[in-house]
């Protein structure tokens, strides 16, 4: 049964499970809370071939709370920083991950806003970006849609390589790069448009197209004329998720923690 | 000799200006600080710090100024994302920097340790990591049919590396009990001259090395020098032994705050002995009951 009274969090966790539906047996990274979540009501629902660690150094059985646990995990294998890379590198992982800022050609930033010499903004560095992406599908999520994170032109710092021909001899991206959806605060997004342009593929209750294209900093394709209403999250669904997540944490994760469903204006 | 045994500041005085220095260890994890703290009240400059997984190692060296050049992949204290000394050091232009992707720096580091001048690899394609200004990143063909393009990444070669493990003997066979080794092996292998700080120097037999080689990542061949240097990994952690210090960590992110208060910080922590530096942050019953960290 669908239900109405949801968050725009447990909307937002729905939405990143769905990244992993037809994966089969990989290695899933969610960062941050809600992709993190996803990928844990992922495997309890229709994916549970995938492989969630306990965010340090093991695969465990079931996926680990975040904050604090409540009971031991069943530990299955072994995800060192050594074998993450092995399990990358061969392209059985699909991670999500939240950049600062992504482009139109799915070329995302971690690093640095400004000059790389001398940075206006200094952030983390690129981590392991630019290998995730050529290597194995990636999906994003943004907490907030806006003209800073979802940029015009390129992003300042290129870590996550994308679809931008001009970065690749012969214009041909390699083989590996597999950029799959965008979820924020407003929407749900591929690169399913003409030559990979980002199109929005499901907006989040009371969310317009013309909202979305105008908190975007290049244009937007969309799936149909009537964009469809990102689907609300089961009875099932809220069930687990609360279970996913004992300590409440995806309430913190939206300022005031607001409803799924947005009041009109 | 087969007695390497040496003191933390035997081994700072190996070191020298503009030296390459790689630092082993990952972000909160098994960094070798109490060699950071002697290197940062050392006399120490114009150093070239690889330390690709990197935290507040890169901070204390940024913050008293002994960096020129910074190889890395990432700064983060972890549970606090941002290296707060590494930003506001970065944000000045204190340093030059070659930014890597973390395996690439692994890859560079494996290259370096088979002392091959280069590996072959996709990561860097697409993004501006082999664009950067003052490195010129060189592509290579696949000498095969399939002739595809990719990025030649140079071996990785630092003059020391520096690395924070729980056991030795007195002749550089360590252990490394935490579940992860991280990349340690291979930055020693890189480096071919390597100081190892301990929680505590054994005797061979006290290894029990039939039990524990699994846990030995090297051979004592390549460790040049072992310092025992008791929670010398304080405050990130050396789990079993002990876990990262969260409050203390705060602490210094606070640190970076103004300069009023990285000159406390400083004063309290860094422009003090070793034993003074153990002594204030509450000694061995303190550091051993930290709490185990949720990731």
């Amino acid at each position: 049964m669908t239900q109405t009274n949801y968050s725009l969090a447990e909307l937002v966790i729905v939405a990143c499970a769905e990244a992993w539906r037809n994966d089969g047996e990989v290695m899933a990274t969610g960062i941050g809370p809600l992709p993190r979540i996803g990928a844990g009501l992922a495997k309890m629902t229709f994916a549970p071939a995938i492989q969630t660690t306990d965010g340090e150094a093991w695969y465990t059985s079931e996926p680990v709370p975040p904050g604090k646990r409540v009971a031991e995990s069943e530990y299955e294998g072994l995800s060192n920083y050594d074998r993450v890379f092995s399990a990358l590198w061969s392209g059985r992982r699909h991670a999500m991950v939240g950049p600062v800022q992504i482009d139109r050609f799915g070329q995302a930033n971690i690093s640095m806003i400004g000059d790389h010499r001398k940075p206006k903004i200094a952030m983390l560095g690129a981590r392991g970006f630019p290998g995730n992406s050529i290597s194995h599908p990636n999906s994003f999520f943004f907490p907030s849609h806006n003209k800073r994170a979802f940029v015009e032109g390129e992003v300042d710092f290129v870590c996550m390589a994308g679809y931008n021909p001009e970065r690749y001899i012969g214009g041909k991206p390699p083989r590996g790069l597999d950029l799959r959806i965008v979820v924020t605060n407003l929407c749900v997004m591929d690169f399913g448009g003409p030559d990979h342009q980002m199109r929005v593929v499901s907006l989040h209750p009371g969310v317009t197209f013309d909202e979305v294209q105008a908190n975007t900093g290049f244009l937007l394709a969309r799936i149909a004329d009537d964009v469809p209403t990102t689907p609300a999250p089961t009875e099932e669904q809220l069930e687990i998720i609360a279970r996913l997540d004992p300590n409440n944490v995806r309430a913190s994760v939206f300022k005031d923690n607001p409803a799924g469903v947005r009041e009109p204006a | 000799m087969l007695d390497k045994r040496m003191t933390v500041d035997d081994i700072v005085d190996q070191l020298s200006d503009g030296m390459t220095i790689g630092i082993g260890g990952w972000a909160t994890r098994r960094k070798p600080m109490a060699l950071i703290r002697a290197i940062a009240r050392s006399k120490l400059k114009d150093l070239t710090i690889m330390a690709g997984y990197g935290g507040p190692d890169i901070g204390l060296l940024a913050a008293t100024g002994k960096i020129r050049k910074l190889v890395f992949a990432f700064a983060s204290l972890d549970h606090f994302p941002l290296e707060p000394h590494f930003r506001n050091a970065r944000q000045a232009g204190a340093f030059e920097v070659l930014e890597l992707d973390e395996g690439l720096y692994h890859w560079g580091l494996r290259a370096a340790a088979m002392k091959l001048p280069f590996l072959p690899s996709r990561v860097g394609i697409g993004t501006d990591i082999i664009r950067q200004s003052g490195f010129d990143f060189k592509m290579v063909k696949s000498p095969y049919e399939d002739s595809e393009e990719l990025v030649a990444m140079p071996a990785l070669v630092p003059d020391v590396a520096l690395i924070h493990a729980h056991r030795s003997d007195e002749r550089g066979n360590i252990l490394t009990l935490s579940v992860d080794p991280l990349f340690d092996e291979l930055l020693v292998r890189a480096a071919g001259v390597s100081f190892v700080t301990v929680e505590k120097i054994v005797s061979t037999a006290e290894l029990e090395m039939k039990a524990n080689s699994r846990f030995n990542l090297v051979e004592r061949a390549m460790i040049t020098g072992v310092a025992e240097a008791p929670f010398g990994a304080h405050p990130t952690s050396a789990a079993p032994d002990y876990q990262l210090d969260l409050k203390h960590i705060k602490a210094y992110v606070d640190s970076a705050a103004s300069p009023e208060a990285w000159a406390e910080y400083k004063a309290k922590y860094i422009d003090v002995s070793e034993a003074e530096y153990q002594a204030t942050i509450g000694g061995a019953e303190v550091v051993e009951a930290l709490p185990v960290p949720v990731y």
